[in-house]
């Protein structure tokens, strides 16, 4: 389906990341946003709290983040498209509900605007360490879908996106943005509504006496509805069976959260989203994402100039990680060389992901700042050898 | 304080209702769904009338259900019913019959 | 239909209990224990809500974790079953998500006092339209007996094995002085005024709080060599005392003391959807624009 005009600011805009991701979140149809401010987010709210009563939404501001991921998950089950954004500290605080919003199967997009870590860290400069915290950061076994922007252009499309992969997976999705990517000012297109392609909510068509809300389509989705409209079924964060009901046995977990892990790793080869630039030809790969895929470009051009037949491997759904390309880009090059600002999290995976056929150097930073395109050449070089 | 027989249940009256002729007590009907009993007791010690008493006979679970002690005392005011915390009994209004009043 | 069945099948009819309909059968008998309160609860909540004459499909029961949280499974309404503490916001979005739902929130005391106290202070300050039904049994029973935030002064707990020392909330004056609008206070044994209070608080626009002090049989009662629950609502029976439109300050329960119970706040404000679209449109003018709903 077409996006709605009313949340669409069709044209040439200078717009920062944050206020980008909002702009997509409303082109995306969202209509309930609940957060909390945290630097370097802050701006995505103040954005959604100004443009809302233009277009028809609901914006509160909660008491703290467990709040407004419970408030966003109860609205997804009121029939509302919702959001909530943060970042390092408050996304450790809504861990619980990100939990619950994957048991109950909730359709909502989560923006984590990454900052320097762990705990208060550095609130006004970049990190990309939460990467991993996005994929195991609530307890028990689920599986959730994180994508990375490294453009504020690119922070509007993904978090429709992210929206429209929410309500094709029945899953809460992450947005992991960067302070820098979120903070910088760019030129921003945002197009016609009719060029928007939502995907809608999978509301079942079945009578209520017809209707189980955890039977699973032919893709492992349930089909979903909303309170209010006389189903008066049963949601628990419990394990449960197809009707909702709590259920304390092992078959019951053995099914229920076999599903909740399949319906995406069954689905991963949809779930790719990947942008290659000479790769055919490379013999080293640099595997990045966010601001840090930026900063690897010059790096990456300094070798080519010297040489070295290297390409850009720039993952934008982190999670599911796309460990079959890595693969087969594995059996013919020598080696990754993986640039992220943390001290190692999607290395781990692209490392997994080669099985043992070619070298994975790490190009590490603290955060606080980007990296310095010459550690990356260096790395390069080496890895070439 | 005077006792009057009303129906098949006896009132007690501050003094002789000028209308007792005309007086019809409702009468409730209990029904008790015996196996979902817990034995709790609310409804056997806050009937206002004392028509139930704790059986002696088991339920499938173990425990003592009530019984109708009393049938005809029962005036169908639903105090078990809402006091049941395992809806485990419930009260039906008998069919009216028209009674004569003896004082 | 041969004449046995024919006279089973009366029978079942027969032996149908006026509730029925708005329970999940499926799932009674439920888990909580022989002479509990929160059955009887339920069943004023069930009562209240025919009573107050909301078309079902337009209730929502949100609960928290806990032994009265499980009230949600077995309520047939649309109902949700939250983590720990986190019921209000839930039941927040749920509301403002599809303002034409009626919310109630059903939960403990430890859910809604104790981990979700910050919830609960802010809905009641921004007066969310929902209703609060705060079962208070004095102890986090589920989990095997620990001291609450409402626990009464010596009260024997397992984490307070030598008697409580920890002053306790009064919960009428926490709602009232966060700005409620409808606060009151029952105990399990009085079904009749409790539903009667519920039905009147599903009736009314804005943050309604309703304290059910209630028997816990298993935890409380034995944990304090109380007795049973029955033993419990005999003390209620015999320590009640209905003081409509009391002081909030005066409502303080100690151990096995006097409870005042009744309709202590009833006022009105506007509700938080009432105030931020009457000021939105009042700044904003032709610009605003409502939101009209999930279906919109």
């Amino acid at each position: 389906m077409k996006a709605d005009p009313k949340g669409v600011l069709t044209g040439s805009h200078y717009l920062d990341g944050d206020h980008a991701a909002a702009e997509g979140a409303l082109a995306a149809g969202c209509t309930f946003f609940a957060g909390y401010p945290i630097t370097p987010s802050t701006e995505v709210a103040e954005r959604i709290a100004e443009r809302f009563p233009e277009v028809g939404g609901i914006f509160i501001q909660m008491e703290d983040e467990m709040a407004s991921m419970a408030a966003i998950i109860g609205a997804a089950w009121g029939g509302a498209k919702t959001m909530s954004v943060t970042s390092g500290p408050g996304f450790s605080l809504m861990m619980e509900n990100i939990g619950l919003a994957a048991m109950m199967e909730t359709p909502c997009v989560v923006v984590d605007v990454q900052r320097g870590g762990p705990s208060t860290g550095l609130p006004t400069l970049p990190g990309q360490a939460d990467m991993m915290q996005a994929r195991w950061g609530s307890h028990g076994d689920y599986e959730i879908i994180a994508l990375s922007p490294n453009s504020p252009q690119e922070c509007f499309w993904t978090t429709i996106k992210a929206f429209n992969l929410s309500e094709r997976y029945r899953v809460p999705v992450l947005v992991m943005m960067d302070e820098c990517v979120g903070h910088m000012t760019e030129k921003v297109v945002i197009p016609k509504a009719e060029d928007i392609e939502l995907y809608p909510r999978r509301y079942t068509k079945l009578p209520p006496d017809k209707y189980l809300p955890f039977l699973p389509e032919k893709d492992l989705v349930p089909e979903m509805i909303k309170a209010g409209d006389g189903y008066k079924i049963h949601v628990t964060g419990l394990t449960h069976d197809e009707k909702g009901y709590p259920v304390m046995s092992w078959e019951a977990q053995e099914k229920l959260v076999r599903r909740l892990v399949e319906k995406i790793r069954l689905f991963a080869d949809e779930l790719v989203d990947i942008e290659e630039d000479q790769t055919e030809d490379a013999e080293v790969v640099v595997v990045s994402y966010g601001i840090s895929s930026r900063v690897a470009i010059p790096a990456i051009q300094k070798a080519r100039k010297k040489g070295i037949k290297v390409g850009l491997l720039r993952l934008i759904i982190v999670w599911p990680f796309p460990e079959k390309r890595i693969f087969q880009l594995a059996e013919k090059i020598k080696g990754f060389v993986v640039v992220e600002m943390n001290y190692g999290q999607m290395v781990l995976e692209v490392e997994r992901a080669t099985k043992g056929k070619a070298k994975t150097t790490l190009v590490p930073h603290g955060g606080g700042w980007v990296h310095d395109p010459e550690d990356i050449y260096k790395a390069i070089k080496e890895a070439a050898k | 304080m005077l006792e009057v027989a009303v129906g098949g249940a006896k009132m007690k009256f501050w003094r002789k209702p000028l209308d007792l002729d005309k007086l019809e007590l409702p009468q409730g009907e209990i029904h008790i769904i015996k196996d979902r009993c817990k034995g709790c007791g609310f409804c056997v010690e806050y009937c206002p009338k004392d028509v139930l008493e704790l059986s002696t006979e088991f339920n499938i679970k173990g425990y003592h259900p009530p019984y109708v002690k009393f049938p005809d005392e029962c005036v169908d005011c639903g105090l078990c019913e809402m006091l049941c915390p395992e809806f485990a009994i419930f009260v039906k209004e008998k069919k009216k019959e028209v009674k004569k009043v003896e004082s | 239909m041969k004449p046995t069945e024919q006279l089973v099948e009366e029978k079942k009819i027969e032996e149908e209990h006026p509730m029925e309909h708005i329970l999940r059968m499926d799932r009674i008998p439920h888990i909580w224990c022989p002479t509990c309160g929160i059955g009887t609860a339920m069943t004023a909540f069930a009562t209240a809500v025919e009573k107050s004459q909301i078309p079902l499909n337009n209730i929502a029961v949100v609960s928290g974790i806990g032994c009265s949280g499980r009230i949600a499974g077995y309520i047939k309404l649309d109902s949700f079953h939250s983590t720990h503490g986190r019921a209000i916001p839930f039941a927040t979005g749920l509301k403002l998500a599809n303002p034409k739902l009626k919310v109630a929130v059903l939960s403990g005391d430890g859910d809604i006092i104790g981990i979700g106290g910050n919830h609960f202070i802010h809905a009641a300050r921004r007066n969310m339209d929902i209703v609060v039904l705060c079962i208070n049994n004095f102890i986090y029973a589920m989990t095997g007996g620990q001291l609450a935030a409402t626990t009464p002064l010596t009260a024997n707990t397992s984490t307070s094995p030598y008697g409580n020392f920890e002053q306790p909330f009064n919960l009428p004056y926490l709602a009232a002085s966060c700005g409620a609008v409808y606060v009151a206070r029952w105990t399990a044994l009085d079904v009749r005024r409790l539903s009667k209070a519920i039905a009147e608080a599903m009736q009314k626009k804005g943050f309604s709080f309703i304290e059910i002090i209630c028997p816990c049989s298993t935890i409380y009662a034995r944990r304090n060599r109380l007795g049973t629950g029955l033993d419990l609502m005999k003390f209620y029976h015999d320590n009640m005392v209905i003081k409509h439109g009391a002081n909030v300050e005066e409502l303080g329960i100690g151990f096995q003391s006097k409870i005042i119970v009744g309709k202590f706040i009833d006022r009105e404000r506007p509700t938080f959807l009432d105030a931020h679209n009457r000021w939105l449109k009042s700044v904003l003018k032709d610009k605003f624009r409502e939101y009209g709903g999930p279906d919109d």
